[in-house]
């Protein structure tokens, strides 16, 4: 078998699981909830009852909600399919792990950048930002790459339940949230919140949208870009060491 | 020049440990092509883990396996593209109609779209299952979601076909149907490698049988040549009109063990003639009628028994 034929097999398994994926999962409960009525029901909680400027926010907000939109897909698909007796079916077919994994991450990739893009569309109406679109585009693709694999990776541990893991995952995702820029704008942290800042990949994000949205930088777009594509690299390289570890296990 | 292999499976000296156990211990075999070849081995003899390591899906610590020439560790899609897998525990997706299971099967293989269609739709039909083709599988019976599984692993038609226990639990019909399936698959040329517990399965529809226990291959034969291994293990079914005490059945007629069959008795015996009379005797002393009295030669099951009790082949 040529390479050209592996590849070909390659990714013609990475879209037939993100295919399935999409059929399947986007219309599960867990994802409605974690991925749209959690964000929804956060920025309520931080906008109702309080003066703030939602122009300000606004570019902060839509990161929050892409970050939880585009991670609700990763961490349920395989511990669902575990629990269904479908995964090792899956893994039958003539997929590699990367394959799979691929294939969630793109599934997670699409529902982020398809809620995000209505959110985008709503906030452009009523606000009048002479938006960067280049910028807000490939920030948007990066971003949902970088939190889709994610996403994938806090599948990794070996639970047959996904309510386990729904509820592990919020234990990651919670955090990255507040110690991001968005609640508290970047230039306004001091210290140590300013470097558990950088920890976070939503804190990137919300530079490129600031930038794209109000032309304020606080980071450099490079570092910005570069740190969202690391972080992917690194999601995506542990996930691959520990799926592989845990593939029979939960079986 | 493509190569012909004529040992389509090969697993030479393979192992797999899960900690300290050690599942698969050092087994080789080989399968011909064509052949449909049986592995029976009771709960936790290592079946699964072999079929897993055959097809995939685990890592062997030690040895090779080969299908059809190809190293599946070595070049697992390649070896994937010429095998359909039934798992064991491999379930279809619920949330999607049978035809949805089906053509997302073929898609994996990259089968074109109108022949997709095609295929999905005939074996459906041969399946049973057409009228039901758009329903979600979730509204399916066991023994349909199995009937759709199948369908689902043979869409790309496979030159080898792995079956992990495939009928248990399923009505009388649909282990009928998978049966014929597999030799229909058979009689076109697919290589079929069954695990089943189903002794009678193995018996009716393989042409050899490897027999493994606690991780190792006992015996590697063909079904009738393993019963006869055993023929001086004979036994007398019998059935009385009314109910007795297994104790009035004395072992002074050479009865080694005795077994009950619901209303019948199966007394095991190296001398049958002797214990048909002493049973006929017992039976007018105790005022019994005989309902019916049957000389049974040994059993593959009993083959089975006796194989995975002693361990060893010759032992």
């Amino acid at each position: 078998m040529g390479i050209r034929n592996i590849n070909t097999q390659f990714f013609r398994g990475v879209m037939v699981t993100t295919e399935k994926n999409i059929r399947i999962y986007y219309t599960k409960a867990p994802v409605m909830i974690f991925g749209l009525l959690f964000p929804l029901f956060m920025f309520l909680s931080f906008y109702l009852g309080r003066e703030i400027n939602l122009y300000f926010f606004f570019p902060g907000l839509l990161a929050m909600s892409l970050f939880f939109t585009a991670s609700s897909i990763g961490p349920l698909i395989t511990p669902w399919e575990k629990q269904a007796g479908t995964f090792e079916r899956l893994l039958s077919f003539p997929v590699s792990i990367n394959t799979i994994i691929l294939g969630d991450i793109a599934a997670g990739m699409i529902f982020g950048i398809f809620i995000n893009v209505i959110v985008l569309i709503v906030g452009l109406v009523f606000f009048n930002y002479s938006i960067n679109i280049l910028f807000l585009l490939f920030g948007i693709l990066f971003a949902s790459f970088c939190f889709s694999s994610l996403g994938v990776l806090l599948a990794s541990p070996s639970v047959r339940s996904p309510s386990h893991i729904m509820m592990f995952s919020s234990l990651i995702r919670f955090p990255l949230i507040f110690i991001s820029g968005i609640f508290i704008p970047l230039e306004s942290l001091q210290g140590g919140a300013r470097v558990l800042a950088y920890f976070s990949p939503i804190t990137y994000l919300v530079d490129i949208f600031n930038f794209s949205f109000k032309g304020e930088s606080h980071i450099s777009l490079i570092i910005d870009f570069t740190m969202l594509f690391v972080f992917s690299i690194i999601f995506i390289f542990l996930s691959n060491r520990f799926h592989k570890r845990n593939l029979m296990k939960g079986l | 020049m493509k190569k012909e292999h004529n040992n389509v499976i090969e697993a030479n000296l393979l192992t797999k440990r899960f900690g300290n156990v050690t599942a698969v211990n050092q087994i080789t075999f080989t399968v011909n092509k064509g052949e449909i070849f049986g592995f029976l081995g009771p709960n936790g003899a290592g079946k699964t883990t072999t079929i897993r390591v055959l097809t995939g899906l685990l890592t062997p610590d030690s040895g090779n396996a080969f299908i059809d020439g190809v190293n599946i560790k070595r070049n697992p899609i390649k070896a994937k593209m010429k095998m359909g897998v039934i798992p064991e525990t491999g379930n279809i997706y619920v949330d999607l109609t049978a035809k949805q299971n089906v053509i997302l099967a073929g898609k994996f293989y990259g089968i074109p779209g109108r022949e997709l269609e095609k295929r999905a739709n005939s074996l459906l039909e041969q399946f049973g299952l057409y009228d039901r083709k758009d329903d979600l599988v979730r509204t399916f019976s066991k023994g349909m979601k199995q009937r759709v599984n199948i369908a689902s692993a043979i869409v790309h038609n496979p030159e080898i076909l792995f079956l992990d226990e495939p009928t248990p639990g399923l009505d009388v019909q649909s282990q009928r149907l998978i049966r014929n399936i597999i030799k229909e698959m058979n009689q076109r040329g697919t290589t079929i490698f069954l695990t089943t517990h189903n002794i009678e399965e193995a018996n009716i529809l393989c042409e050899r049988v490897a027999i493994i226990n606690k991780g190792k291959i006992v015996v590697i034969d063909r079904p009738e040549r393993l019963r006869r291994t055993f023929e001086t293990t004979q036994s007398v079914e019998i059935s009385f009109d009314k109910s007795i005490d297994d104790t009035l059945i004395g072992k002074s007629a050479g009865v080694n063990r005795i077994e009950r069959l619901g209303d019948k008795w199966k007394l095991y015996t190296d001398n049958p003639d002797k214990l048909v009379k002493y049973l006929t005797k017992f039976a007018e002393g105790k005022d019994l009628t005989i309902v019916s009295m049957e000389i049974c030669r040994a059993s593959l099951e009993d083959a089975f028994v006796k194989f995975t009790e002693s361990e060893s082949y010759g032992n």
